[in-house]
């Protein structure tokens, strides 16, 4: 139990995916203008990494790794699939990706058409892929650890997003020089936001 | 004075719209209302009833700095003296210390204000005051061997990056002191830690008296011992800490001197009290837990030694008071007074990079302070929503 929660509050804190990876920051930086719709991606970033984690870690486990397929006859241990564990994972990520779509349009319509193009891009979003290949690196036991890394990662980047998108709503009305209005203040925050991150680095739990 | 009035008052109308100099006009008001408080008042319609402006805020809390400043000088000259096996009198001391940090607070000064004039010219909008109070914060944050030239590198990359790509003062999302100490720690890590750069001359290590350490207490605490010591083995209790006459950055050490500054500011309301009171109340619940749950020296740290050791005690009062990065909500203030001194002692603690974790806590906080804000008044709207429906 411990373990778990130390999985989780490494992987939000000090393994974040954008401060400490900057990973997923093409949604990061296009969808944080308002804190609304950075929530409602936020969540949904959570509810994807939250499954898809431990679905690629089973697929991982008894399909893909060397010698996974024993468990289906002995002439096939010696079988390594993990060649094919990029197109898998994403093959898992895009269908996940198109239930959370399909649940948000039903549920939740002015959230949907707000982050347009960008809630079907979650499945090209590095944080999720990445999530799944730090899983497969990083040879995590059982799938409550895969679980609680994949909540961690999510919770840890809606954090970063909804931060940036409280800032962004701040500065609106600062007199920022013309060339870097827009994404260009956004990246010196999101620098100055990874310095502050830098406080968690080293922690050891 | 008059004669300098006068002056002004001569070379006014080449400045003003369609002088010759009209293009420096942000430089030469910023130099007038430094020397004089304007005097132009509103002729009809609402009175204010007292000038209160920037400018005399700001004041306050350079002011309001000055016992940390002094005594961190006299400190500096004793910390010296002693690692050098000396002691002469009270004047001696005070003078080198004072030699030792007027250079930086003039680099930090020359170089900030430098920075701030340039962009004021070339943006065309006046030169605040803002400034004023950084300059003042950064030499009291750093060690006082640090190389000039770093101090003005540091400052300058936070004026630029941490202000005015925002719009100037009042605009920025970090405390320009914080980041030029954060700047300084991440690019140069030896010049900001250790044993060696809290004591001048240390480095040099010329004439030292055998066997002289110059760590910090926290130094020593995160070598897991529980009997602190000065240079020459000299035992630190906590009415040492309390008064300050301990290694460390140069305004950061008395906490005495540090509370009479508290006391101005919350006298003259320019600081927010409730920040300052859930910093510390932050540090000493987060102290506590430690304590409770101690495997080690360091975690076993008396809980309110924790709040005198170190730059937690100037961080709350002077850099999480901050009005512009810190969160502007009531109820805000404290969640984020809260959070700061309880991160601050987590980091200081269970981070083995860190040995001081006040100012990385405050700089992850004011990154936050918006979303609290957010919360706290999404949280007023529900409830008066809420209260609506009721009633109708």
């Amino acid at each position: 139990m411990e373990n778990l929660v130390n999985i989780f509050v490494k992987s939000i804190f000090i393994d974040n995916m954008i401060f400490a990876y900057f990973l997923g920051m093409c949604s990061y930086l296009a969808v944080s203008k308002t804190v609304k719709t950075s929530t409602g991606l936020g969540i949904a970033v959570i509810f994807v990494l939250g499954f898809t984690v431990p679905v690629d870690f089973l697929l991982q486990k008894y399909v893909l790794a060397e010698g996974a397929l024993a468990w289906l006859s002995p002439s096939l241990a010696d079988v390594d699939l993990s060649f094919l564990s990029f197109i898998m994972f994403i093959a898992i990520i895009a269908s996940m990706v198109q239930l959370v779509e399909m649940i948000i349009e039903k549920f939740s319509p002015a959230l949907y058409s707000s982050l347009g193009i960008f809630l079907p891009l979650i499945a090209v979003n590095c944080a999720i892929l990445g999530g799944s290949l730090f899983m497969q690196e990083r040879e995590y036991a059982n799938i409550a650890e895969a679980t609680s890394f994949g909540l961690g990662s999510g919770v840890g980047w809606f954090l970063a997003i909804v931060g940036i998108a409280a800032i962004r709503e701040k500065i609106k009305y600062s007199n920022v020089p013309a060339p870097l209005r827009g994404l260009g203040i956004t990246f010196i925050i999101t620098g100055l936001m990874g310095i502050a991150f830098m406080s968690f680095m080293g922690i050891k739990l | 004075m008059k004669i300098l009035r006068n002056y002004i008052d001569k070379i006014k109308p080449k400045f003003e719209k369609g002088g010759k100099y009209h293009m420096f006009f942000s430089t030469f008001e910023a130099f007038e209302t430094f020397l004089f408080v304007p005097d132009t008042v509103t002729k009809t319609g609402s009175h204010i009833r007292d000038n209160m402006d920037m400018k005399r805020t700001m004041a306050i809390v350079v002011v309001a700095t000055i016992p940390a400043l002094l005594f961190g000088m006299w400190n500096t000259g004793y910390q010296h003296f002693l690692s050098i096996g000396e002691s002469p009198e009270f004047w001696a001391t005070f003078f080198f210390g004072f030699l030792k940090v007027l250079p930086i607070i003039v680099v930090a000064y020359v170089v900030g204000l430098g920075v701030e004039f340039i962009f004021a010219q070339m943006r065309g909008h006046e030169v605040n005051e803002g400034f004023l109070v950084s300059g003042m914060l950064i030499p009291l944050i750093v060690p006082a061997d640090v190389p000039l030239w770093m101090v003005a590198v540091a400052t300058i990359f936070a004026v630029v990056i941490g202000k005015e790509v925002f719009g100037g003062t009042g605009m920025n999302i970090l405390n320009p002191a914080l980041t030029t100490r954060a700047f300084l720690f991440f690019a140069y890590p030896t010049m900001m830690s250790g044993d060696k750069v809290w004591i001048p001359g240390l480095l040099k290590g010329e004439g030292i008296v055998d066997g002289f350490s110059g760590a910090t207490v926290l130094g020593q605490a995160a070598q897991n011992v529980s009997e602190f010591t000065n240079g020459v083995g000299e035992k630190i209790g906590g009415w040492e800490m309390f008064f300050g006459n301990i290694p460390g950055s140069i305004g950061e050490t008395s906490t005495l001197a540090i509370l009479l500054g508290a006391v101005i500011l919350i006298y003259t309301g320019v600081a927010s009290w409730k920040i300052m009171f859930s910093v510390f109340a932050g540090g000493a619940v987060m102290g506590l837990i430690l304590n409770a749950f101690a495997v080690n020296e360091f975690m076993a740290l008396p809980y309110w030694q924790h709040l005198l050791l170190g730059g937690f005690a100037f961080g709350a009062v002077f850099m999480a008071t901050d009005p512009v990065s810190g969160t502007q909500t009531e109820k805000g203030k404290w969640i984020y007074g809260f959070l700061i001194g309880f991160l601050a002692i987590l980091i200081r603690v269970l981070n083995p990079a860190y040995p001081e974790g006040v100012m990385l806590a405050i700089l992850l906080m004011n990154v936050f302070a918006p979303l609290i804000d957010h919360y706290v008044i999404e949280g007023n709207v529900r409830r008066r929503m809420k209260r609506m429906k009721l009633t109708a």
